[in-house]
């Protein structure tokens, strides 16, 4: 008995050990794909212009180019990570493998709360875009979850992401009635469509770093409430926890996250969806190691799909957008195959 | 004994013939509502053209004015409009039948997104026109129905696995398509409209010919295999046990309702929802009372016709009918969602 106590105290143990490490792993490698991503670009820059334009010069043109790249890669980062968490927090508020950003379409209303507010209301205040961003991302993730939600069972993966996909085409739909007779919208509809990291500047990082540093601190401060409401909601209310209040919090925080992504980069999909379960692999269930996991595979996986987007085009790029519905639908596709047909 | 027998065979032949005949009623009624819009928009536009000179042109005389306004902008159109609502329609409600589920449209499962990705790609990146472009997105919309159905077959298809993962193929095409059209040197905002939610501006007479040929021999054949499709509705065992051969008629329908589909989207551009709204709503109005293709078929190409009118000429300004469709379409999608979750039944 006591050996065996013993052995499996020091397996968790181990395992506990285990989680700082790879977490460090994981770090190092966010590092040197940021490195990348400031080396890879349409033009080809020496080592030397790397470090002059790290050390802030931009005398060559090459130097120039790099001091581009560096607010476009911690824009993939921050939108990265934000993405990423977003999408654990959904999938631990609704108890649903198939929750996402993208997928329940809270993506889309922060876009067409953005382009709302340009059309109609002549936004033109920087920081308003944010808020309206949140605004469009909170009525939507709530929308999609109260239809979800209804009837029998409550949200079912199926429910939730048919109440999604609906939506997300009611949403487009209006976004380009909206943009299309107005051609002085900034962007136009192309912009809108698909989410992207390319015009990033230090403002656009600027503009959305409040919002995103709230939500990554209400997101991680809510990892234990997470865990509790795991263990279904009954359970969860039995062990004080008051169930309805852990989940709104949570959700704010995800809501902060995705709206102000959205506002900053448009609509990327499947990032939320994909490395949550990625995460689940690696450290197991525990929302306190799984939060900041997902929040810098996200930020690695956005930044890998830029990179990759700026080689697979070359001279041109791919919107990472793109990149991550190429990379994520097969991901979906998966999942819910894997699925028992009871479970949908 | 015997009495009673023909008495209930007589109710039986009664209830049949009421049926029938009230669904000729309906069908008639449908055929009357689609030849007056068809009349309206030929009449209405920016300026009012009298019905004689309508005529007149149909009958191809030249008449100073008309010929061009009626012969050669609305007329096309409003063809155009007509034909591949029917397409749309039929091939649609086919999909819903045969899957027993009407959110199993080809427009939400991906199979419209995968014809227009390859109408785009095979005019953008490999310069094709006409009839090559039609032939390609019928097999690129054939290859992405069969890629789903392989998808969700495990332990045969549950209609919900589809649905899902129609959902995320069609995430994947819409990305494509909004890369390329990012991409293409000609990118203009009318073009790109058509194939991002569908239009018929700028449509010709001679577009129409193959979304016509397509609903001829495609829909023809889905009419003559009705009896078996309706079948199906029953459940798969159920059907062969009636005699029918599931797979040859699961097969012929996918490979007919794909092609219809296929070539219209080719033309015209995925018209959001019209594919998926024209069953349920021939539905709601026919009731049990007959096949549901034929009305289909005349909702679909209602919905294209005053969707566009609206469009053009109703709101403030004009838009493509695929956003009108849009619009109209996504808020009952959501009442059929929230509807089916409130009493957790089939649609």
């Amino acid at each position: 008995m006591t050996p065996s106590t013993a052995s499996t105290s020091t397996a968790i143990g181990a395992h506990g050990a285990l989680k700082p490490l790879s977490l460090l792993c994981l770090l190092t490698l966010l590092a040197a794909l940021c490195f990348l991503s400031v080396a890879i670009g349409t033009r080809e820059v020496s080592w030397e212009e790397i470090f002059a334009a790290l050390n802030g010069q931009v005398n060559t043109v090459g130097e120039a180019a790099v001091a581009m790249r560096i607010p476009r890669t911690l824009l993939a980062v921050i939108a990265g990570a934000a993405l990423g968490l977003a999408g654990a927090i959904m999938q631990g508020v609704t108890r649903n493998p198939l929750a996402d950003p993208g997928i329940l379409g809270v993506n889309l209303g922060a876009t067409l709360a953005v382009v709302i507010g340009l059309a109609w209301f002549g936004m033109s205040l920087a920081s308003a875009y944010v808020w309206t961003a949140i605004i469009g991302a909170g009525v939507t993730a709530v929308f999609v979850y109260l239809i979800g939600s209804l009837g029998r069972g409550g949200a079912t993966p199926l429910k939730l992401a048919l109440a999604g996909a609906a939506t997300s085409i009611a949403l487009s739909s209006f976004t380009l009635a909206l943009v299309l007779p107005r051609n002085d919208i900034a962007g136009g509809v192309r912009s809108w469509q698909i989410g992207g990291v390319g015009g990033a500047t230090f403002d656009t990082l600027n503009l959305v770093l409040p919002f995103l540093l709230a939500g990554f601190a209400i997101s991680l401060l809510s990892a234990r409430k997470l865990n509790t409401l795991a263990l279904g909601d009954e359970l969860a209310a039995g062990l004080g926890e008051k169930v309805a209040l852990a989940r709104a919090t949570a959700g704010i925080g995800a809501i902060l996250l995705c709206g102000a992504t959205t506002a900053a980069c448009g609509p990327i999909g499947f990032v939320g969806l994909l490395v949550p379960h990625l995460c689940r692999l690696l450290v197991g269930v525990d929302h306190r190691w799984l939060l900041p996991f997902s929040a810098v595979c996200g930020a690695s996986l956005l930044l890998l799909a830029d990179v990759a987007g700026r080689i697979l085009a070359r001279p041109s790029e791919i919107e990472v957008g793109v990149v991550t519905a190429f990379i994520g639908a097969p991901f979906f596709i998966w999942i819910v195959r894997r699925q028992r047909v009871r479970d949908l | 004994m015997t009495a009673h027998m023909d008495n209930s065979l007589m109710k039986v032949r009664r209830g049949r013939l009421k049926r029938a005949r009230s669904w000729r009623a309906l069908l008639a009624i449908f055929v009357f509502i689609l030849a007056a819009g068809f009349a309206l928009t030929l009449m209405l536009g920016q300026s009012f053209t009298p019905l004689q000179e309508v005529l007149r042109v149909l009958l191809g005389e030249n008449v100073p004015g008309a010929s061009f306004t009626v012969g050669q902008l609305r007329l096309p159109r409003a063809l155009l409009c007509i034909l591949a609502g029917c397409c749309f329609g039929l091939g649609g409600v086919a999909f819903q039948i045969m899957l027993r589920n009407p959110l199993a449209s080809p427009d939400i499962i991906g199979v419209s997104g995968g014809a227009s990705a390859a109408a785009v790609f095979a005019i953008v990146v490999l310069q094709m026109d006409g009839v090559a472009v039609s032939i390609f997105s019928v097999f690129v919309g054939l290859g992405v129905a069969l890629l789903v159905y392989g998808f969700s077959y495990r332990n045969g298809v549950a209609g919900t696995r589809l649905i899902l993962i129609g959902i995320g193929v069609s995430a994947m095409i819409e990305s494509f398509i909004a890369y390329i059209l990012a991409r293409a040197p000609s990118w203009d905002l009318q073009e790109a409209m058509r194939w991002l939610t569908g239009s018929v501006n700028s449509a010709q007479l001679s577009q129409a010919l193959p979304v016509l040929i397509a609903l001829l021999v495609f829909g023809g054949i889905l009419l003559c295999r009705a009896r078996d499709l309706e079948a199906l509705r029953l459940g798969d065992d159920t059907a062969a046990a009636l005699g029918v051969r599931v797979g040859v008629t699961r097969i012929t329908v996918i490979v007919c309702a794909v092609g219809m589909i296929a070539v219209a989207t080719a033309v015209t551009g995925p018209i959001a929802f019209v594919a998926f709204l024209s069953g349920p709503i021939a539905a709601r109005i026919i009731g049990s009372n007959g096949s549901l293709l034929i009305p289909s078929a005349l909702v679909g190409a209602c919905l294209v016709l005053v969707g566009d009118y609206i469009g053009q000429f109703l709101l403030p300004s004009r838009y493509p009918v695929g956003v009108v469709t849009g619009a109209l379409g996504a808020p009952y999608l959501i009442y059929l969602i929230v509807r089916v979750n409130r009493n957790g039944g089939s649609l």
